[in-house]
């Protein structure tokens, strides 16, 4: 876990004290909401539907014990005692007073935290592969790197003013769990010939047009990757269209220039920046590094783990689906899924933050993850402790064993909370998982992810669900469009739309009629949902939603 | 030929507290839609907006939202509206918990 520089800390308490003081002057009346207004949004305070709604960073989704305890703080203090995890790894607030937010982030200063470049024409939070550091099929732990990227991007003076946000995602693991091919610049780490080096993908995004990103490097080696970001961005903060903001993200611009052309005018700028970086990235690196050491694993016998394995079915059932392999034997990666059938996909509750962060302590080498998918990992929990994890898990409604089942669902906040939305998410991904529970089919089903969004930006991802949902406003009404066989995967792929929307009502109807298709038309019960439709196409599925129309006469008649 | 007017309140987040509320027609801020000014005028309507838009302490982001006038006042007319003066529909939070 990285820990603040004297500079950090220095930094964070003296951005917190300039905005305590513009908060101060936008209630004095010397600032007009207009010239407040991008100084709030620069320090990540949104204003929602209902209320101001403060995001707060989570570099790379990493956690320990003392930065959730103090989440959990600030939702008790200040908030209505909960935080929305999302699907950028960072937790949002849903109900500050303008007042209390200087206070509040103080309190988040005081364990390393801030929330600035969550909002506004930045570099966002860089993401990462929530398993980092402890997926067995890892090449490398892409967290120093991402913490590099952070520094770097963190009030970097040439990017502070961008046509548009600009999102960094980046993955270890052949297995991409941190989509990098829907982000601005998407970074692989690989090998080639013994070398760990970094594949670079760029213009990937999800919103109005969702583009899967381009390779435009196969292979940048350690020493260039930062210049060569740099390179890229400033590529993009000249070309890219500050007259359209629909058009303004680097999607477009690769999009409409071509990737090959983007990729000589990078190579021609990394040539300029390159030699103004005289090697103090890669000294600051292996700085960064020593923070990212391995803990001290434990080798010690699993028994407690077999038995409890062999006699508990509730816990057997946990840790078939939510239980991942970790690099060291005799260790899990254990993820503790946050969707309680019915409850709101990626919230918890302050209590159960602070349970978390207590378990993480005790078992976890006080280490936690959010991941992408909204759930909390730990990361590293030895499989004797598992049996005991597992029991004060359940005291606190967190032993929902359905990581990766059609109840583990992405849900953006939409028209429940967001100023931007077009449909409200939540009660859908809860009508959904409700149902579904009530059917006995999720462990039938198996492998599925359903993703939504109330509007078209995609903060839930809809476009590469295996079931995608989109919440739309259809001439006052409430209307949602589903796609089918999106993968946010290392095999990206943008769902296709089923046909024509279907109102709240009858949405989580079309979920089960989509599923039941797929349970009658699967080839065998080992083959997933995403494998059918590959192999099946929508046709089946486009006829089980839309039947002719005799036929659905003589249905109601 | 021009839509026809439909009425309207002034509505926006306070400033302090961010939750919504209401333009009256004594130039004050209600909590409660059910007391708010109903403009039935377009004239009138920018005017009242440029009015309320006016009191910066008071009101972020002010615009006019159509409404529909029953007995019991004035009811939103699209379910943003309808949200926006109710609260989220995961919890008993906003508007509905505070009634």
């Amino acid at each position: 876990m990285y820990a603040y520089s004297e500079f950090d800390t220095d930094f964070i308490a003296e951005r917190n004290r300039q905005f305590r003081a513009q908060v101060e002057r936008r209630i004095d009346g010397s600032l007009t909401e207009d010239e407040f207004r991008p100084l709030r949004l620069m320090n990540g305070l949104y204003l929602q539907l209902h209320a101001y709604m403060l995001r707060v960073a989570i570099p790379y989704g990493s956690l320990d014990s003392a930065k959730m305890r103090q989440l959990a703080y600030i939702a008790q203090r200040w908030d209505k005692g909960y935080g929305h995890f999302t699907t950028r790894q960072n937790i949002q607030y849903n109900w500050p007073k303008l007042n209390d937010v200087p206070d509040i982030l103080d309190a988040l200063g005081e364990v390393g935290m801030h929330a600035i470049q969550t909002s506004g024409n930045t570099i966002r939070n860089v993401t990462a592969d929530h398993f980092a550091g402890a997926a067995a099929d890892e090449i490398a732990d892409p967290r120093p790197v991402a913490e590099l990227i952070r520094q770097w991007s963190t009030d970097h003076p040439e990017f502070q003013f961008m046509p548009r946000k600009f999102k960094i995602a980046i993955t270890g693991s052949p297995n991409d769990r941190a989509v990098t091919a829907a982000h601005d610049i998407g970074i692989r780490i690989v090998e080639k010939d013994g070398e760990i080096g970094y594949q670079v993908i760029v213009g990937g995004g999800l919103g109005r047009t969702p583009m899967i990103g381009k390779v435009i490097s196969d292979f940048v080696t350690e020493e260039d990757l930062l210049p060569y970001l740099e390179a890229i961005v400033s590529v993009w903060n000249v070309l890219g269209r500050r007259d359209n903001k629909y058009k303004a993200r680097i999607k477009i611009t690769v999009h409409e220039h071509g990737i090959d052309e983007i990729r000589r005018l990078v190579d021609a700028r990394f040539a300029e920046v390159k030699p103004t970086f005289k090697g103090v990235d890669q000294q600051l690196l292996a700085e960064i590094r020593k923070h990212f050491h391995p803990p001290a694993f434990r080798n010690a016998p699993t028994d407690a783990f077999d038995q409890a394995y062999e006699n508990d079915p509730v816990f057997r059932s946990w840790a078939d689906t939510n239980l991942t392999e970790h690099k060291i034997n005799g260790y899990a990666i254990a993820q503790i899924s946050i969707k309680a059938h019915g409850e709101t996909p990626g919230d918890a509750s302050a209590e159960q933050m602070e349970v978390m962060a207590d378990l993480a302590e005790k078992y976890g080498h006080d280490e936690l993850r959010i991941s992408h998918e909204q759930n909390v990992v730990l990361p590293h929990v030895h499989k004797s402790d598992l049996p005991a994890l597992h029991a004060e898990l359940k005291k606190v409604g967190l032993a929902t064993a359905n990581i990766g089942l059609i109840s583990d669902i992405i849900a953006c906040p939409g028209m429940d909370y967001c100023a931007l939305a077009t449909a409200r998410s939540i009660p859908i991904a809860q009508e959904i998982a409700v149902r579904f529970d009530e059917l006995k089919l999720e462990h039938e089903i198996g492998d599925i992810k359903i993703k939504i969004s109330g509007c078209i930006n995609a903060c839930g991802h809809h476009h590469v669900g295996h079931i995608g949902i989109l919440g739309l406003d259809r001439a006052g009404v409430e209307n949602y469009q589903i796609t089918l066989g999106g993968d946010h995967s290392e095999n990206a792929n943008l769902g296709d739309r089923t046909g024509p929307g279907f109102p709240a009502e009858s949405v989580v109807d079309a979920i089960e009629t989509i599923v039941r298709t797929y349970l009658a038309v699967r080839s065998s019960a080992d083959e997933t949902f995403l494998e059918t439709y590959r192999r099946t196409g929508m046709e089946p599925f486009k006829a089980a939603l839309y039947p002719p129309k005799e036929e659905a006469k003589a249905d109601a008649a | 030929m021009p839509r026809a007017f439909t009425p309207k309140v002034v509505t926006g987040n306070a400033l302090l507290e961010g939750d919504v509320i209401y333009f009256t027609d004594s130039d004050s801020w209600t909590r409660n839609l059910k007391d708010a000014e109903v403009i039935t005028d377009e004239a009138v309507a920018q005017v009242r907006l440029l009015a309320a838009e006016s009191q910066a302490a008071e009101v972020v982001g002010a615009y006019l939202a159509d409404v529909k006038v029953t007995e019991d006042g004035p009811e939103p007319t699209h379910f943003r509206e309808d949200f926006r003066r109710t609260g989220p529909s995961n919890y008993f939070h906003g508007k509905q918990a505070e009634a």
